[in-house]
């Protein structure tokens, strides 16, 4: 079991375990924004960065390994100021409203939403085209889950991947198809990982309309009796 | 949905559907070759011959600059609107043509004529300002040129002897790899020790001892092994490989051929970008007679890979994912490429400049390489020598010359440097003028290229060595070296740079993806005198979040040539 030294607290961590295991099992806190523990960690967010003695940069806690003799620094003025850094640029480019855990970390940190004047945001409509779930990706942190999900962590569906490239990447199907008209089998994996709001209930998100129980069930019948009809004809 | 036929396609991708997903870049690639761009039924009959997921086929279409899907005009126009052509008129060119035309930068005409791009540097910043055009897949330079001059100075022409000819050298004028044999008469851990005696290191950025490479590839226990050629030069400012590549192909093939040696390597790929097209023949070329030859094709065989836009292919494991046919996504490393690298079997990937001095090494032998350049930085060096000189161009010097001396000669000096006497000559005054220029007229250099740093006529001295050049501050990087006289306007510059990182981010991790964004927002206002109050902090913290906790490379020097300048104060805030 390696014994390392994180913020002054000396630990044992499990063998195998990453920084940020070892620490939380310490009860130190490590702020992760991607990272889930059903999904590959990739390392994306930087969230998790922490200073490690002899290395020149930081260092996702996500993926590197405790290891003996280690001294890792969680809290320090390098650490604090990549990770208000970039929950300040993350707010600036997208809706964080449906993300309370994010909300609490830029309260935290003393991050301003408006720290960066005249950003350019990722704003893109709702996609609602299926009964199942909406995609508003004007909320997507890219976390990667979903896309990780429908793909190897799970599923092996692969009815989504990414469009475009840095500030622009979105998540996408083949040429922008509607979700029915891809390999999607509506399985919701997507959706339950979703941390952002991104991804949700059809229901869920019609209630937030203001649309009435009464009226959603409505449109179930609806919906219903057109796809019989579908069938039928089929 | 369209009338597109698909027949010829299904020609096509029976050359590729045995390769499975790694295939899917050529496959993409000829299928944008049929129909000039890449219609849904052309990418789904791709994606179904190569057992490819129809959304990861999208996924990488989308990912690479160079693959179009939506159509694009039967000629397009490429202008260069880096650092370098930048300071060359690039912009107005741009927006000449664009004007000539009725069109807005990267938009076509409604007759499918024409579509002009802004381009991130096409790698020919010694003909500044530079265009690429494809008319119907076929090239040029300029405006007429089929291939782009080169033009090679220096003090030595131990690697460029080949260079500057106007055309490739052929098998029979590069000799028949007398350093391949020298290397083939030794074991694999002699022909390591050889390359670890010289003191090679890498010339492609990151100047990691080359040998070290090796041996860890050669050690690990896993078959088949790699080696690649990285030859994805894309760093702004950067143009040799492009000289080496195309005037003198078989330098490196057997420089590459000496590495599979050593390692015990069967199978070698070149990633050569997708704006250096016009070499791709030549590299053709070169590999039929080596394999004629009875160098290739018996042992150890390569094969080259066409990039499709995306300077985040030039770093390693990029460069790994893109061949294997997925998105050029960076990966968390370790593990190392030595061990896990293309197709997760162990690998080396080089630089095309360091595997041209492979050869040279086993000419000279270890001992006599290392007479060449200094005892910490040992063999010659090719600087790309770009912006505000006489003779913009490819020098070619032993580690050790001064940035004065690189320069006096970029500026035409009266000594014959060519001849290579000069070093012996040091007493000989230069042109005054060109002292007076030197001393009056520069106001910075930027070394090492977009993700190097500035420097100022206060190093002139220093010596251009990987041990001099970190003690004062600067990268050697891919060796970039471009030039400000005191009439430019940084500001500019660094919008230039900010927009090139912006448009070369991956996306994958947070700090790369929102900070080049943001650092470009701030440098477009400080160059159009818009500065907002705060912006100097947002800067700062942008730049050092984006150095200090990025995944790669990329964004971990993505700010670095604008610290450098701020700390400079290069540019008045």
């Amino acid at each position: 079991m390696p014994q390392l030294i994180i913020d002054d607290k000396e630990i044992s961590a499990d063998d195998g375990a990453t920084i940020l295991e070892a620490a939380r099992q310490a009860d130190i806190d490590i702020p992760t924004i991607c990272w889930h523990p059903a999904t590959s960690s990739n390392g994306l967010c930087r969230m998790c960065v922490v200073e490690v003695e002899g290395m020149r940069l930081l260092q996702p806690g996500c993926l590197v390994k405790a290891a003996d003799g280690m001294r890792v620094q969680t809290k320090s003025e390098r650490v604090i100021r990549a990770r208000k850094t970039i929950l300040e640029m993350l707010a600036s480019s997208v809706d964080l409203s449906d993300f309370p855990e994010i909300l609490a970390l830029m309260d935290e940190y003393g991050a301003s939403s408006a720290r960066f004047p005249l950003a350019e945001r990722r704003e893109v409509e709702v996609k609602d085209d299926n009964p199942m779930f909406i995609r508003d990706y004007a909320k997507c942190v890219l976390c990667w889950r979903c896309v990780q999900v429908c793909a190897e962590d799970a599923q092996f569906t692969f009815a989504i991947n990414f469009s475009g490239r840095g500030f622009e990447t979105q998540i996408g199907t083949f040429f922008d198809r509607a979700l029915p008209a891809t390999s999607c089998v509506f399985c919701g994996q997507c959706v339950g990982v979703c941390p952002s709001g991104a991804l949700k209930p059809k229901r869920e998100f019609l209630l937030e309309q203001g649309v009435t129980p009464e009226q959603i069930a409505a449109m179930k019948t609806g919906l219903k009796s057109k796809v019989k009809s579908q069938r039928s004809s089929i | 949905m369209s009338d597109i036929d698909l027949a010829p396609l299904q020609a096509e991708l029976s050359r590729f559907d045995l390769q499975g997903r790694s295939g899917l870049l050529p496959a993409l690639q000829a299928a944008q070759r049929l129909y000039g761009w890449l219609p849904q039924e052309a990418a789904a009959e791709v994606a179904k011959a190569l057992g490819v997921p129809l959304a990861d086929v999208h996924g990488v279409i989308e990912f690479y600059s160079l693959f179009y899907s939506e159509p694009v005009g039967k000629r397009i126009v490429r202008v260069c609107t880096d650092a370098a052509c930048g300071l060359k008129g690039g912009e107005q060119i741009l927006s000449g043509l664009c004007a000539r035309h009725g069109i807005q930068p990267n938009q076509t005409t409604p007759d499918l004529s024409t579509t002009i791009e802004s381009s991130p540097c096409l790698g020919l910043c010694d003909l500044a300002p530079a265009t690429l055009t494809v008319d119907d897949g076929r090239w040029t330079i300029g405006d007429n040129e089929l291939r782009p001059r080169s033009m090679v100075y220096g003090l030595s022409s131990l690697l460029t002897s080949n260079c500057g000819k106007g055309r490739a050298a052929t098998l029979a004028e590069y000799g028949a790899y007398p350093a391949l044999r020298r290397a083939l008469e030794l074991t694999p851990e002699a022909v390591i020790a050889e390359v670890k005696a010289a003191g090679l290191v890498g010339r492609g950025g990151a100047a990691f001892p080359t040998a070290v490479k090796w041996e860890g590839a050669a050690k690990a226990e896993s078959f088949p092994k790699y080696i690649v050629c990285n030859a994805d030069e894309s760093e702004p400012g950067t143009f040799k490989d492009r000289v080496l590549l195309l005037d003198d192909p078989h330098r490196v093939i057997e420089g590459m051929c000496i590495a599979a040696h050593a390692i015990g390597a069967t199978r070698g790929y070149i990633y050569l970008r997708g704006e250096y097209p016009y070499i791709l023949p030549v590299l053709e070329n070169a590999l039929s007679e080596a394999r004629a030859a009875g160098y290739l094709g018996k042992k150890f065989d390569i094969e080259i890979r066409l990039g499709a836009g995306a300077y985040i292919c030039g770093e390693e494991t990029a460069l790994f994912e893109s061949i294997e046919g997925k998105r050029g996504y960076p990966r968390i490393k370790p593990p190392f490429p030595t061990t896990n690298g293309l197709f997760d079997q162990p690998t080396v990937i080089n630089n095309v400049e360091t595997l041209c001095n492979v050869p040279l090494i086993f000419e000279k032998g270890a001992a006599g390489y290392r007479q060449i350049g200094t005892e910490k930085s040992p063999g010659p060096k090719l600087f790309c020598v770009s912006g505000d000189v006489a003779k913009p161009g490819v020098y070619e010097v032993p580690f050790g010359t001064t940035l004065r001396e690189l320069l006096t000669m970029a500026n035409g000096s009266p000594v014959d440097w060519l001849s290579g006497s000069a070093v012996n000559q040091s007493t000989e005054q230069p042109d005054s003028r060109i002292t007076e220029k030197l001393e009056n007229g520069l106001q910075a250099i930027l070394f090492g290229g977009a993700a190097g740093a500035f420097a100022t006529p206060a190093h002139l001295d220093v010596k251009l060595t990987f041990e001099d050049l970190r003690a004062a501050g600067l990268p050697l990087g891919s060796g970039v070296v471009m030039v400000f006289d005191q009439s430019r306007d940084l500001r500019q510059t660094l919008a230039r740079l900010g927009k090139f990182f912006a448009h070369e981010s991956c996306g994958k991790c947070y700090p790369c993806q929102l900070g080049t964004q943001r650092q470009m927002e701030i440098l477009q206002r400080l160059a159009n005198g818009e500065w907002q109050m705060g912006d100097s902090e947002r800067l700062q913290d942008v730049g050092w979040t984006m150095t200090d906790a990025s995944l790669c490379g990329l964004g971990q020097t993505a700010a670095s040539a604008v610290l450098s300048a701020l700390k400079l104060g290069l540019v008045k805030l």
